[in-house]
């Protein structure tokens, strides 16, 4: 039964992973309030299984024509020294400080977003109403 | 003209980078969530291009985490494994709906999702 209910729990956050909105964010709380499973554990699973299951949907997206790869290696590279500095950083200040930032910046960003694609939403409608 | 514009653009992606690089590193996650609204609208990318572009810049940081975390003796292999089998599974599902769905309705589940997330942080 269990073994049923991880997997259940990794094909809802797999589908949110597979269309680039992070499954983590989802897997990560399924798995330490539902499965108690301790937090560092549920951050390694996530951050494994995340790796094959981006393997196949960048197979599919590129089919797809999907992936622009222009700027690709110009993002890669910088991310991954970054990637690696701030992990170290990280390691020596966890605080709670840091985590209520982090919370209260994805709320902000994402009622801005909200409202930007709202505006061109009601752009291109007017658009073609005027059409 | 046209140097200085792919000049711009070269220096665009690398910033698009660092700040990918470094949300994904401090907080353990969630680069992806911030290279989609940047390349939507700092390079002007379709929103789903950005989504698929995203997990493919995601990547690599997630093998460099994963190295560490296992390095460290952090992992439980029964637990990764079924957990993965339905990720992978439901992955290939939200590669098909990614496909299907308008640009305007993805945005409004990501930035959706981000909300929760967000909510989610400050509850933990």
């Amino acid at each position: 039964m269990k073994t049923f209910l991880l997997i259940l729990a990794g094909i809802i956050s797999g589908v949110l992973g597979g269309m680039g909105m992070g499954g983590g964010t989802l897997l990560i709380p399924i798995l330490t309030i539902f499965f108690k499973v301790p937090q560092a554990i549920a951050q390694s699973v996530n951050l494994i299984v995340f790796i094959p299951m981006s393997i196949a949907v960048t197979v599919i997206n590129a089919k797809n024509k999907m992936i622009e790869k222009k700027g690709l290696i110009k993002m890669i590279i910088p991310a991954i020294i970054t990637a690696v500095i701030a992990s170290l950083l990280a390691s020596r200040a966890k605080n709670a400080v840091l985590q209520k930032s982090y919370g209260i910046f994805l709320i902000a960003a994402g009622l801005f977003f909200i409202v930007l694609t709202t505006i061109d939403v009601i752009k291109k409608k007017k658009e073609k109403k005027n059409k | 003209m046209k140097l200085i514009k792919s000049a711009k653009e070269t220096l665009l992606y690398i910033l698009i980078g660092l700040i990918a690089g470094f949300v994904n590193g401090i907080w353990g996650g969630g680069g992806g969530i911030f290279v989609v609204p940047l390349l939507v609208y700092l390079m002007k990318y379709e929103e789903r291009k950005a989504h698929s572009t995203a997990i493919v810049i995601i990547l690599p940081l997630c093998i460099v985490s994963a190295i560490t975390y296992i390095v460290q003796g952090i992992y439980d292999w029964p637990q990764t494994l079924k957990t993965g089998v339905g990720v992978v599974a439901g992955g290939i599902v939200g590669a098909f709906l990614l496909k299907k769905l308008s640009n305007n309705v993805l945005a409004y589940i990501f930035y959706s999702v981000m909300i929760v997330a967000g909510v989610r942080v400050l509850l933990m």
